[in-house]
């Protein structure tokens, strides 16, 4: 799988980081030598296993549902960019 | 006292030979004084430090003083702590004061220790050299013209430097245990589950666990003591009986089976490493243990494995770090698109990026399978292989790092060459197996090598034995530079 500069520029617009032109080239040639490294698991013949997300297989717990969380709004927005009236402000989206 | 271990100053302290105040300051003096040449603390606050000191003297003039009461403990600054500046190394979270506590640094104020500050790593615990951090390198206490480790570098230089006689890293490919051996300092990353990652900033979430880091093995067990515990706020934290992990610490090793992956002893580990810890493991044999050769047949596919599956899920948790509820916002942008593009361009170093954009190829449309889901099933078979190994063993053993403390700068240009750090332990971490490092000599340069100790699932206890023993027999893990006495 070898990629080129239009990949680059799509997997940063997925990932909403802006990547000027002038940096595609590093990018795209640092993640290649990347893939390149990942490329050796490629050819091995996992048929037949089980992914494993992680080591104790463990299941979702499950609680009662009931309110456990406090409102601690005024805390939380103490750190936030733009907030008012208890809302974080962001530019308007226009449909 | 900067060399003392915990139980002696715990012990100084119910003695009222020295209160917590008196501890804490002459920590806070070194840290003034080393800490602009080390660069290991972020963020020092006296006032909050020793107004906790103040509260734990008060506990120990009551009588109600635990092992921890007083004790300062650097943490590594990916914990949220409640008023502190949590900045996890990243431009991203400069501005940041976490408005709640981890439920490590939690388990620390219930055990009334101090905070003594927080310490400097790779941003976004994405590193192995702690060259990657917003607020600069950390210097390695041993040679200040190389690295540490990473990415709890700056929890690596503070114990080493004894800036702090405890700290606290995160381990998610390597991250406790490499630091700890290239600046010859003990470091256990605890089975995957056994320490809560509740404020605990996320990387890897399938990987990453807290641990202590200190001057040896009794140390860590008491801190990992105080650490572990379920916590229903972390989806993945085990609620398993609590554990005295020092309660074996003092058991004879006679009989005891290290298995020796002949995949670890294979070239790539450099001359010094392998004398360093082919003299640790003739002191093991001497003890009464004795070695049998055991094979970890995938553990080649480790690194490539984790490469995808560490920044597959760092770029879901790092989503969220969008520039509208905390952390760096961009000061200018046409839209919220740009606002989005531009304050993540921004707040994120170059690692991070490259880090985020391959687990975004990794987990798009047409990809998923060949590479997310191959390396989950690696990841299976690279476990199995683990479990095949205790079979034959107790324990397992070998070079924590490939080689000792490499120049700053070394690395730096070619990712992947500073992925390959992580050789030993990541297999450790994909698997949810616990790993420890101690010192066990020294190389090139003066430089610390550490030897690896890999458990069963839920070994701590052994692993500490097995560790402790060592110390007992030998004082690698009592050094310290020279020039910083």
């Amino acid at each position: 799988m070898s990629l080129n500069l239009t990949d680059v520029k799509r997997i940063a617009h997925l990932a909403r980081i802006e990547v000027s032109e002038g940096e595609l080239p590093g990018y795209l040639q640092q993640l290649t030598s990347i893939l390149g490294l990942v490329e050796e698991m490629q050819a091995v013949d996992t048929t037949g296993i089980a992914p494993m997300a992680h080591a104790q297989d463990l299941m979702l717990r499950l609680r009662d549902d009931v309110v456990t969380e406090t409102d601690r709004r005024a805390a939380f927005q103490a750190v936030a960019p733009q907030v008012e009236a208890g809302l974080y402000l962001v530019p308007k989206v226009i449909e | 006292m900067i060399n003392a271990s915990l139980k002696e100053l715990a012990g100084l302290l119910a003695a009222k030979k020295v209160s917590s105040v008196e501890l804490t300051q002459t920590f806070l003096q070194r840290i003034a004084q080393l800490n602009p040449s080390l660069n290991a603390f972020i963020s020092v606050n006296a006032d909050k430090s020793l107004a906790q000191a103040q509260a734990a003297d008060a506990l120990i003039a009551a009588g109600k003083n635990g092992p921890l009461t007083g004790i300062p403990v650097a943490q590594k600054d990916i914990f949220c702590a409640e008023g502190w500046l949590s900045t996890c190394g990243s431009k991203m979270l400069h501005n940041f004061v976490a408005p709640y506590d981890a439920h490590v640094i939690e388990q620390f104020n219930r055990a009334g220790a101090v905070n003594l500050g927080k310490t400097n790593m790779d941003e976004f615990a994405m590193g192995s050299s702690n060259e990657t951090s917003y607020f600069g390198q950390v210097k390695n206490p041993w040679d200040v013209g190389a690295v540490p480790g990473g990415s709890s570098g700056g929890s690596a230089a503070a114990v080493a430097a004894r800036l702090a006689p405890a700290a606290t890293g995160t381990d998610t490919g390597g991250s406790i245990r490499q630091p700890a051996a290239l600046t010859g300092i003990t470091g256990i990353k605890p089975t995957y589950g056994v320490v809560s990652r509740y404020g605990m900033i996320a990387f890897a979430s399938s990987l990453d666990q807290g641990g202590p880091m200190a001057k040896s093995a009794e140390d860590c067990a008491l801190l990992l003591s105080a650490m572990a515990g379920f916590d229903p706020r972390d989806s993945t934290s085990l609620d398993r009986p609590a554990e005295d992990y020092a309660r074996d610490l003092d058991k004879p090793l006679a009989g005891l089976r290290i298995g020796l992956p002949r995949e670890f002893f294979a070239e790539g580990m450099a001359d010094d490493v392998r004398a360093a810890v082919d003299a640790a493991l003739a002191e093991y044999r001497r003890a009464g243990a004795v070695t049998v050769e055991v094979s970890l047949p995938n553990s080649g596919l480790s690194v490539p494995a984790y490469y995808v599956i560490a920044p597959a899920e760092a770029s879901s948790n790092l989503s969220r770090f969008d520039g509208v509820r905390y952390g760096h916002r961009a000061p200018d942008y046409a839209d919220l698109f740009d606002m989005y593009c531009k304050s993540r361009a921004q707040g994120f170093g170059a690692e991070v990026k490259r880090r985020i954009l391959i687990g975004t190829y990794v987990l798009s449309h047409g990809y998923y399978d060949a590479y997310y889901l191959q390396a989950q099933k690696i990841r299976r078979l690279i476990a199995e292989d683990f479990a095949q190994a205790f079979r034959h063993c107790d324990i397992i053993m070998g070079p924590t790092a490939p080689g000792v403390a490499f120049a700053v700068g070394a690395k730096s240009d070619d990712p992947v060459a500073m992925y390959l750090s992580d050789i030993y332990t990541i297999a450790v971490n994909l698997a949810g197996l616990p790993g420890m490092s101690i010192p066990c000599g020294f190389g090139a340069g003066g430089l610390p090598v550490g030897l690896q100790l890999i458990g069963n699932y839920f070994d701590e206890a052994r692993m500490l034995n097995v560790a402790h023993r060592y110390q007992q027999a030998t004082d690698w893990h009592q050094r310290m530079p020279e020039e910083l006495i």
